[in-house]
């Protein structure tokens, strides 16, 4: 009993610790976001490894995400007679949670994850220390081009989820559950605004940058060889993942 | 010159440091000798403010950089090159790409002559061949000789080592002795190497220094420290002599 109380005590201390370091972490990384001069090359570097090369990924994942929704709801509306609304609903589904969500939780897993073991690598091998030493500030050197290129890839890997989420709900719905295309693309028209759209990629925009400062700061401040470094890997997963969620119901809650 | 007055320093309850007092003259080799854990690391990374102590200040040409503000650190480390344990090599980069990396980051040369001076560091350190290879592919003597190239890269007033010849066999190590004899006799700067290893401190030191205990506990010219009569002094010799005393197996 009193083992149990010990540690949900010393939990408890160790997010609290967590949270104080993503905090100190994020307003260090801010104040040299804005420190001349900037580095385009690296923030590139970033957006590419990041963005670019997680394309294919979130293609798959958007396509059957689409596509099981479509599935899913066909399967719930046909109980009423409103096929016709699929389409609406896989799109209203895609652009303000599915999209932002599962588009952030691949990165994670895909880049997130990488970012940390990298870091760690570079804390424990002393690379860290290294460009520290060699007069060039790694919180501007890895951390701001990590987080900026996080920042942006996510939301513009959602656009692609979105879209191809979409065409796969279409492709389930007319060409395989033969719903007429005519109301299936009418009802999206009709009911899907623009602000749909924002407001997922706001989202976006704030779990990249979120799954990123996590992962950022798991792994630059790794400790205890490469044991450190696959426990870091690990946690800055989970809790990427857990904090986008929290971060998700509370932007639903706020923005609407 | 580097003055160390004083210096403190604990990690969580743990007193590493406590109250180090050295002077590290220029020009020459200074050896700080201890044993592993000693907080030698911890030493050297204050010396380029890597670590802010508790207490103290270091002296660096006349400044205290304990007090010094980010900015300033900076520059002065431009002024410094660093030879980490196992190198720091960046691994995402070529052994040619470690040595130009302070003189792209630092420097406006042009490409051309950023290149001239990669090839004249890497001939320096015997590594001239190895230019393209990545850190991964190189044995750990050549590591320290890239590391050794790099740090030189900004023709910087003093260059720190952190235990070069640690994990090397002994002809690698030796060559990496003669190597940095060679290159502080060459370029006349400050040099401040840390180990464990007693020969080393021997070929290569000019002032010698045992930390122990978290403070200086002696310091002089070699021979002077070598027959000191120093209990861990005398460990070490011993040690040198008849190789490590082995456990006794009890059966
Ligand atoms: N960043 C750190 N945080 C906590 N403890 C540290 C840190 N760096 C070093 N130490 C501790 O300081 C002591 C001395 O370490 P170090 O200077 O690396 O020894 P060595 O003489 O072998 O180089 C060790 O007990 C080590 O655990
Ligand atoms: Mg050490």
């Amino acid at each position: 009993m009193l083992g149990a109380v010990a540690s949900l005590g010393a939990w408890v201390i160790k997010q609290v610790k967590d949270l104080g370091g993503m905090a100190l972490l994020c307003l260090r990384t801010l104040r040299w976001t804005f420190h001349l001069p900037f580095r385009p090359d690296l923030l590139l570097e970033q957006m590419e490894r990041i963005g670019v090369r997680s394309t294919p990924v979130i293609f798959m994942t958007g396509a059957f995400t689409g596509m099981v929704f479509a599935l899913e709801t066909c399967y719930a509306l046909r109980k009423f007679g409103a096929e016709t609304m699929v389409g609406v609903t896989v799109a209203l589904g895609m652009t303000r949670e599915l999209g932002p969500v599962f588009t952030s939780i691949m990165i994670t897993a895909r880049a997130g994850s990488a970012m940390a073991a990298e870091l760690g690598t570079m804390r424990i091998t002393e690379q860290i220390d290294a460009l520290a030493a060699m007069a060039v500030n790694p919180i501007k050197y890895l951390i701001v081009p990590r987080l900026l290129a996080t920042t942006l890839m996510v939301p513009l890997l959602t656009i692609v989820s979105d879209f191809v989420g979409i065409v796969g709900g279409y492709f389930v719905g007319v060409i395989l559950l033969r719903i007429n295309p005519g109301a299936f693309v009418a009802n999206i028209e009709k009911y899907t605004g623009l602000d749909d759209i924002y407001y997922g990629l706001i989202k976006a925009a704030v779990f990249g940058f979120l799954l990123a400062l996590v992962c950022c700061y798991k792994g630059y401040n790794v400790r205890g060889g490469a044991e450190g470094v696959g426990r870091a890997t690990t946690e800055s997963v989970v809790m990427s993942a857990v904090v986008i969620l929290m971060a998700d119901y509370i932007l639903t809650s706020l923005l609407f | 010159m580097i003055e160390i007055r004083d210096l403190h320093k604990s990690f969580g309850g743990q007193e590493v440091l406590k109250g180090v007092n050295l002077v590290i003259p220029q020009g020459q080799i200074t050896v700080i000798l201890g044993r592993s854990g000693a907080g030698k690391s911890v030493l050297l990374k204050h010396m380029i403010g890597l670590f802010r102590p508790d207490r103290g200040e270091i002296l660096v040409m006349g400044k205290d950089i304990t007090r010094m503000g980010e900015r300033e650190l900076m520059e002065l480390r431009k002024r410094f090159g660093m030879l980490f344990q196992e190198g720091a090599l960046f691994d995402s980069l070529t052994v040619a790409e470690n040595v130009a990396f302070p003189l792209r980051e630092h420097t406006d040369l042009p490409e051309k002559e950023v290149q001239e001076v990669v090839i004249r560091r890497l001939e320096e350190v015997g590594l001239a061949e190895a230019a393209d290879k990545m850190p991964s592919e190189l044995s750990g003597g050549m590591k320290k000789r890239a590391a050794l190239a790099r740090a030189l890269a900004l023709d910087p007033d003093i260059v720190l080592f952190d235990e070069p010849t640690t994990g090397l066999d002994p002809v690698v190590a030796g060559t990496i002795e003669e190597l940095i004899i060679e290159t502080q006799r060459h370029l006349g700067k400050t040099f401040v190497v840390i180990t464990h290893d007693l020969k080393t401190a021997l070929r290569i030191s000019q002032k010698m220094a045992l930390l122990e205990g978290g403070r200086i506990a002696i310091e002089g010219r070699p021979e002077e420290v070598l027959h000191s009569g120093h209990p861990l002094l005398e460990a070490f010799l011993k040690r040198e002599r008849y190789g490590a005393p082995r456990e006794e197996v009890k059966g």
